[in-house]
């Protein structure tokens, strides 16, 4: 284990400190000197079957998530650390290559991994990997869920879905060729851009749940309704036709690269214009507003001018033939 | 139970077509239509199997008889 | 092209509206009572949010149309007992892991290291059986004349010996004229679009001659929904009771005859236990004798047990017979929801219950 981790782990990343006392010292804690603002932390615990799937795995995941929900809370990524859980007998070379991909998106940001531990569990106890990570980053002013007043406007920073439905779609082993890549990509720059305009009053990840789990939550959290029009709401041809033929909802499906942003409405198409100059947010559009009908309920304004709630997904999807 | 897609026809080898899915493939089996088809066509799919050849100028059709349905309503009642 | 592939995509909002007040002008002053037997005609209504464009007066009940919901208790609990068979890979369609039997869900299966496998198609099951010859492939066939062929088709070209088939599929017109022979208040039915592919529009004048009801076959696209309805106030208006065809782009009056024919061959007609209706004579398909070593139930000597009741205070027969609507049970939405059903309507993806629970009543916006 000491020898996996000075000569394996520790090499895959460059940046390991913020301060005093960082990774290389493998002491029993980190030091961070922190610059002016609040400081936003976050924790959660990655797994995903397949741990490889088009467009990323398990370690470029468990970066971008990290980094992401920091993001969406208005933060500039500052440190993480990483609690690393392997079955017994994974294949060193298969580890190696996640870690690779997880210090590369920190690299990216000039990140530091600052503290880490590693266990080894049983064969069959867990499947392959679990990355546990925790962030820190900081914030000039931070961004809730709850901000949403009426008559605020809701962008989605681009397509919704690309990262459920390529999970899906490699996990079901789906008799689909092409095409379908997951959207998993750390969404700072973009949030930034938005962030200098001003206005930007609440924000979340779409991720388990997707579009739909979000904007539910901050309909609840704030207390307002949230009006969408489908019409509006940016899904790849790909996997609408991928999801009709297996029966499941985009709109329920996790993304791993997008926000969605509540922002003042005198704001909100000059933060559109800044969205959709960052790489990631060329597809961002508006695609309703907060109202004061119908606190903490989500209506959809179906394709076909029809209106219904757009309830909080249950359970992850399954295909279905019904 | 009956979820079945319009998709259109790729490519045909034996019973087996490739089908168009907005940009990404899949396939469906033939064995359940009693008619060729080739690829342009479109067909219905229902878990994997095509139950039925649709012609685009019933889609055409049936906008008609909605119209139909419209202007007699609005003449009749 | 993309033009093109929307040819089939009937979901232009002017269309819609129009209809909606064609809808309107037609419906009578009294409430009417239309059902549709289809898991699919309930999932497009409620996603599509169509009964916001309903005049008030016309309700839509969803009859017994979701397979999964109807899949007997018996027939769930075999195919538990199959998949946590060691030799055993079971494979099924996404929409059956989440029905509880009497002990477990195939998902709870699963989660005990039974090999459960979700296919899209009675060909992947096939696949399987191929890829894997050291394994029982034992493919959990439901659905109705629409999925039913699929799974004649693969029985017939002579599988791999070690493939088999727990047979569990349905058929339609039984179903509606046991709801009708218990249910005199249906005003009309909207008839299952690609259930009508295969067996055709003429399948339905049996019943409409019998019963005197309007039946209307639709499409599944928001507005051959809206379509269809429409067709049937306009019968209930003219004091009609026909089959009409809303849906001509698929189906004919004869159906599939080929489908037909396969179906034909590979199974026999049998009595079948419906979940929450109880047993319907010649309601069922069972594999034909000539197939019966890929029958899993003889294969692996299986017998059903039979009696199964649903829990108190369940409304499910009566939503499945179209008598009450979801949000009439006392259970919807508290002790029943779909991360723990209690009844048969909740439980399959596409049952009344979960649909309603998931995509609520109509806003007032």
């Amino acid at each position: 284990m000491q020898r996996f981790i000075a000569e394996v782990l520790l090499p895959l990343f460059p940046t390991k400190s913020v301060g005093p006392l960082g990774l290389e010292a493998l002491d029993d804690g980190a030091v961070l000197s922190l610059p002016e603002g609040h400081l936003v932390v976050t924790t959660d615990s990655h797994v995903v079957k397949p741990l490889v799937f088009p467009g990323g795995d398990i370690g470029k995941l468990a970066a971008c998530g990290t980094l992401n929900d920091l993001a969406v809370m208005g933060a500039r990524p500052l440190a993480v650390t990483l609690g690393l859980v392997v079955e017994e007998g994974f294949p060193i070379d298969e580890l190696k290559r996640h870690l690779v991909s997880f210090s590369s998106v920190l690299e990216k940001f000039g990140v530091a991994l600052v503290a880490g531990d590693t266990k080894v569990m049983g064969n069959g106890e867990l499947d392959g990997l679990i990355l546990s990570t925790a962030g820190v980053g900081i914030a000039e002013k931070f961004v809730p869920d709850a901000g949403l007043e009426p008559g605020d406007r809701i962008i989605v920073t681009g397509t919704v879905g690309d990262h459920g439905m390529a999970v899906l779609a490699a996990r079901e082993g789906l008799p689909v060729e092409g095409g379908i890549e997951s959207d998993v990509a750390p969404i700072w720059p973009l949030v930034e851009k938005a962030l200098a305009m001003g206005g930007v009053k609440a924000m979340k990840d779409p991720t388990r749940g997707g579009l739909a789990a979000a904007l539910n939550e901050m309909a609840r959290k704030a207390g307002v309704g949230i009006f969408v029009r489908e019409h509006e709401i940016p899904v790849r041809l790909e996997v609408k036709g991928i999801a009709e033929l297996i029966g499941i909802s985009p709109l329920a499906l996790a993304c791993e690269g997008r926000a969605v942003i509540g922002v003042s409405p005198d704001k909100a198409h000059a933060i559109l214009e800044a969205i959709r100059e960052d790489p990631l947010g060329h597809k961002a559009r508006i695609i309703g507003e907060a109202v004061e009908e119908y606190p903490g309920k989500v209506i959809l304004e179906t394709e076909v001018g029809g209106r219904r709630y757009l309830e909080m997904p249950l359970g992850d999807p399954v295909p279905r033939i019904c | 139970m009956c979820l079945a897609v319009p998709v259109k026809v790729v490519a045909v080898m034996g019973n087996e077509a490739t089908v168009d899915l907005g940009g990404v493939q899949s396939r469906a089996r033939l064995d359940l239509l009693g008619e060729k088809v080739k690829p342009g066509d479109y067909i219905l799919v229902h878990t994997g199997f095509a139950i039925r050849r649709l012609d685009p100028a019933d889609a055409e059709e049936t906008l008609k008889l909605f119209d139909e349905l419209l202007s007699a309503d609005e003449e009749g009642v | 092209m993309k033009k093109e592939s929307n040819l089939f995509r009937l979901r232009d909002p002017a269309r819609a509206e129009q209809l909606a007040r064609a809808l309107l002008r037609l419906a009578p002053s009294k409430s009417v009572k239309i059902v549709h037997v289809c898991g699919t005609h309930e999932a497009a209504i409620a996603e599509y949010g169509l009964r916001s464009l309903l005049p008030e007066g016309v309700k839509v009940y969803e009859g017994p149309g979701c397979p999964v919901c109807v899949t007997s208790t018996v027939d769930i609990n075999l195919a538990v007992m199959l998949a946590l068979e060691e030799e055993v890979v079971l494979c099924t369609f996404g929409d059956m892991l989440r029905v509880p039997g009497t002990e477990l869900t195939l998902e709870e299966a699963r989660a005990q290291g039974a090999d459960i496998r979700v296919v899209l198609s009675a060909a992947d099951a096939v696949r399987i059986a191929r890829e894997s010859p050291e394994k029982e492939v034992v493919f959990f066939a439901v659905g109705f004349e629409t999925t039913a062929p699929g799974t004649a088709a693969v029985l017939l070209e002579t599988p791999p010996e070690n493939f088999s088939v727990l047979c569990s599929h349905k058929l339609i017109p039984p179903a509606l004229e046991a709801l009708l022979s218990e249910n005199t208040e249906v005003d009309g039915f909207l008839a299952p679009g690609h259930v009508s592919t295969i067996i055709g529009s003429d399948a339905y004048r049996d019943l409409v001659e019998q019963f005197r009801v309007p039946v209307v076959v639709g499409g599944f696209e928001p507005l051959d929904i809206l379509y269809a309805l429409a067709l049937i106030l306009r019968q209930l208006r003219a004091g009609r009771a026909a089959v009409e065809n809303a849906y001509p782009r698929a189906v004919r009056p004869g159906g599939n005859i080929r489908a037909k024919e396969l179906m034909e061959r590979a199974f026999q007609v049998v009595d079948a236990a419906w979940r929450g209706i109880g047993v319907i004579p010649a309601s069922g398909l069972g594999i034909r004798d000539e197939l019966a070593r890929f029958d899993a139930r003889n294969r692996f000597g299986i017998e059903a047990e039979a009696g199964e009741e649903e829990p108190p205070g369940c409304r499910c027969p009566e939503v499945i017979m179209a008598k009450a609507v979801p949000t009439d049970c006392p259970l919807f939405g508290t002790a029943c929801t779909p991360l723990s059903p209690v009844g048969p309507c909740m439980v399959g993806v596409e049952g009344a219950c979960s649909i309603w629970y998931r995509y609520g009543e109509r806003p007032r916006l």
